[in-house]
């Protein structure tokens, strides 16, 4: 049982079982445990890495040059996992005094707690692994940063340049294979480009619209020496983002905004990275415009706040879905018009015009043609059209809307107490409300693994600032929560993590329980056990005429021993009286804690627009005014297969 | 909508199959490609003709633009570009037919750069209207081979294309 918080690594009993385990993988040697101890570098003969200033001119290996051009970039955490053709890189990696090595159980799960901690920082997550399955396993983490524009850098080792393209051992041609999930990539040549390469790499990832950057190592690279010099500029002359919205579009939405009656603000993950909060709250009071949030951009509007109107789409709010079709102005700012969000395009917003803010071009227009488009980042954009609509003077006019959109909020609330509750059954509304509620929400991240509970997590969990919640939206990723709240809780040790995780999504990742014992991460991992894959099985009963092809998961594993096999703390609740004192019991536990809760597997999330209809034209949502029933589905409204 | 697409970018290993493989990824067929260097030895022009409706094609251009080794996007479709494209014919030549043939490829001021037995090669530039004038008469004697560099464009005007 691990109870000892503070120090971090170094576990004796549990190094010794990880250098037995680790042998088996290629002739690499495993470094774990040894490099997260302060005083490695104490070793004879090994040079103290005391940063990349000190440096600068030195002749060093291609692999110590990677290792001092992350301490350059100011990298304090690398996620990875060793192997042949990394060994050098590894190596190096054991002197550094800068950089803490967090050893994953399996490199999939090193690139989501990079993720993680990515998102919880907004700093660049780095991941470092092998060649060949080392180099594939990240794929899957990669596609997903990509498609959620997360911040990575990912050092892959390669085979020596001589035996590139000759099927070697190990080998896999991973910039070929990530082409089309990365920002770019690189396959160093020599060693004359290492420094620049890594310093672009950071560059890209980290600037415009964020993403993830592959750097391949060919491990002879790696061996030769070099002249270590870190570059200061960039020079990339095809690589210009625009971040200042053109002026004219600005005023012309300014003066959009002054006319409109019914605006919404439609806000997404761009907000965040753009870390445009502030101006987004100043925008919205001041000209008073209802709020409507997706996925990726929950907590980027405070969800207490009265002009909230919470999540949107699929299984959105009723409230907030009405809102975005009786809109007559949309701001998108830093949304993708997601088929998720927007249903049927034709029914989103119909009687809106759209102003589309983003930093990324390609996304303008790309689903709907907007009336005023802005290419540029968000936070300067708002900032302008605040600034433009106090000069020019304004008179808040949307008044009525705001009250018209209070009062579907009141009709059609997301969750109403004991509407169809079981009292032998575990809610899972009320298990994402008491956890809410128990939470501090500027002190805490919750992270979601995907399905239902990512769904009554989106919906019911209460998220004030940015960057405190933190969920695959773009790829969907199964798997991707639990090693995510692990790098995020590395990331912001001071905060409370938690994840929300389904039964079926925790087995995709559960291996890195391992990675969270030994390094004592405290993360709080919530367990929604119906013993199902919920939202297939939701589809396959409204669809599929409840052919539960291959949903139904079991019993197995016992979460509850799989956890205690890892040495965490954990128990598991199925009855709603002591999901309480459970909750308490979890977020008061010192280290890594599982909470599994069972819950009945015919649950539904609710509302739920089906997909091809329109996003007004939900189902299941609680119809306060009738008497506070869930609407039931109109047949023929559902298009059964599409996706 | 048929579009010529000059895309200007970096002189390095990879670069082409970023170019082609965003634009196969969103299910486009390219038509014709060609790449090679430019006046400046860090940068390679890619040609390449593509079919996809208004829409799409701004999709492919505002993507092409992402990748970081493009520098630089031209759209050759309008009149205002100059299309050339070296042909290679191997055409059926009985010994009494040469005359005929050779007749044809000075008419159209190309070029015979082999003889055989019983075939000519021919060796032709031009446009894409003028070469087709070409196979089709050089289909009454039987052709036996056509290769086709694909085509390159330059814009007409001192505007840099």
């Amino acid at each position: 049982m691990s109870t000892n918080l503070s120090k971090p690594a170094a576990g004796a009993s549990g190094g010794a079982a990880d250098l037995s385990e680790d042998t088996a993988c290629v002739e690499g040697t495993n470094t774990e445990g040894a490099t997260n101890i302060e005083g490695t570098a104490d070793r004879e003969g090994v040079a103290r890495v005391e940063g990349a200033a000190d440096r600068e001119g030195a002749t060093m290996t291609g692999a110590q040059a990677v290792i001092a051009s992350l301490e350059a970039e100011g990298v304090e955490l690398v996620f990875g996992y060793p192997g042949g053709q990394a060994i050098r890189m590894y190596d190096a990696l054991y002197d550094s005094v800068r950089i803490t090595h967090v050893l994953a159980r399996h490199e999939q799960g090193a690139v989501h707690e990079a993720d993680g901690y990515a998102r919880a920082t907004g700093k660049v997550g780095v991941v470092m692994v092998t060649s060949g399955p080392g180099a594939t396993n990240t794929v899957t983490g990669i596609a997903t940063a990509y498609m959620d524009s997360v911040p990575l850098v990912v050092i892959t080792g390669q085979v020596p340049r001589a035996v590139i393209g000759t099927d070697a051992f190990q080998e896999s041609d991973i910039v070929g294979i990530t082409m089309p999930v990365v920002k770019h990539s690189y396959l160093l040549q020599s060693t004359e480009e290492l420094t620049r390469t890594f310093h672009e790499a950071f560059h890209i990832a980290k600037t415009g619209r964020p993403g993830p950057v592959l750097i391949d190592v060919p491990s002879d690279l790696a061996a030769e020496d070099m002249v270590f010099h870190y570059p200061t500029a960039i020079n990339l002359p095809s690589y210009r983002p625009t971040y200042k919205g053109n002026a004219k579009q600005v005023r012309q939405a300014a003066e959009r905004i002054r006319r409109a009656q019914r605006p919404v603000l439609y806000v997404g993950g761009g907000a965040i990275i753009s870390n445009a909060a502030d101006e987004l709250r100043e925008l919205a009071e001041l000209v008073q415009i209802p709020v409507v949030s997706t996925l990726m951009g929950k907590g980027a509007f405070p969800a207490s706040h009265e002009l909230s109107l919470g999540p949107i789409g699929m299984h959105g709010s009723k409230y907030g879905n009405m809102a975005l079709t009786e809109s007559d102005l949309v701001i998108a700012c830093g949304v993708r018009f997601s088929d998720r969000v927007t249903g049927r395009l034709s029914g989103f917003a119909p009687r809106a015009q759209l102003i589309h803010i983003d930093i990324d071009p390609a996304e303008i227009g790309k689903v709907r043609d907007p009336e005023i488009p802005i290419v540029g980042d968000l936070k300067g954009i708002l900032a302008a059209i605040v600034t433009d609509l106090r000069k020019q003077g304004f008179e808040p006019s949307t008044g009525p809307w705001v009250c018209q959109v209070s009062e579907w909020r009141e009709r059609w609330p997301l969750y109403h107490p004991g509407l169809g509750d079981d009292p032998a059954q575990i809610v899972p509304e009320v298990v994402m409300r008491r956890l809410s509620e128990k939470l501090d929400p500027y002190s805490s991240i919750v992270v979601t693994e995907v399905g239902q509970h990512q769904m009554w997590a989106a919906q019911n969990i209460m998220r004030e600032v940015p960057r405190s919640f933190l969920s695959s939206g773009g790829l969907g990723t199964m798997g991707f929560g639990f090693p995510a709240a692990i790098g995020a809780a590395f990331g912001c040790p001071d905060k409370t993590v938690v994840c929300v995780a389904g039964d079926g999504s925790l087995q995709m990742n559960s291996q890195e329980m391992a990675t969270a014992a030994i390094n004592r991460v405290p993360v709080k991992v919530l367990v929604m056990d119906n013993r199902c894959l919920g939202m297939v099985c939701q589809w396959q009963k409204l669809f599929y005429q409840g052919r539960y092809a291959h949903t139904l998961l079991s019993d197995i594993p016992d979460f509850v021993k799989l956890a205690q096999a890892y040495e965490w703390d954990a128990e598991g609740v199925s009855s709603p009286d002591q999901l309480d004192a459970a909750l308490d019991r979890m977020l008061a536990a010192p280290g890594p804690y599982l909470l599994n809760v069972r819950i009945a597997r015919d649950q539904n999330v609710y509302p739920m627009v089906a997909p091809g209809a329109a996003i007004d034209n939900s189902f299941g949502e609680i119809d306060v005014e009738e008497g506070a029933v869930r609407v039931a589905r109109c047949e023929q409204e559902a298009i059964g297969g599409a996706r | 909508m048929r579009h010529v697409l000059s895309v200007l970018v970096e002189n390095k290993p990879g670069v082409l199959s970023r170019v082609t493989g965003l634009i196969s990824r969103r299910g486009f067929n390219i038509e014709s490609l060609t790449v090679g260097p430019t006046e400046d030895a860090t940068m390679s022009r890619v040609t390449a003709i593509v079919s996809a409706d208004e829409l799409a094609y701004e999709q492919i251009t505002k993507q092409l633009h992402k990748l970081i080794s493009v520098h630089k996007i031209s759209d050759l479709t309008n009149d205002a570009a100059i299309e050339r494209e070296l042909v290679l014919f191997k055409v059926c030549a009985a010994p009494d037919r040469r005359g005929e043939i050779i007749e044809i490829a000075n008419v159209f001021r190309a070029k015979i750069v082999d003889v055989g037995g019983s075939s000519l090669t021919i060796e032709a530039t031009g446009d894409e209207n003028k070469l087709r004038g070409m196979e089709d008469l050089f289909r009454a004697y039987g052709i036996k081979e056509i290769i086709r560099t694909g085509k390159i464009a330059m814009s007409r005007n001192s505007k840099e294309a």
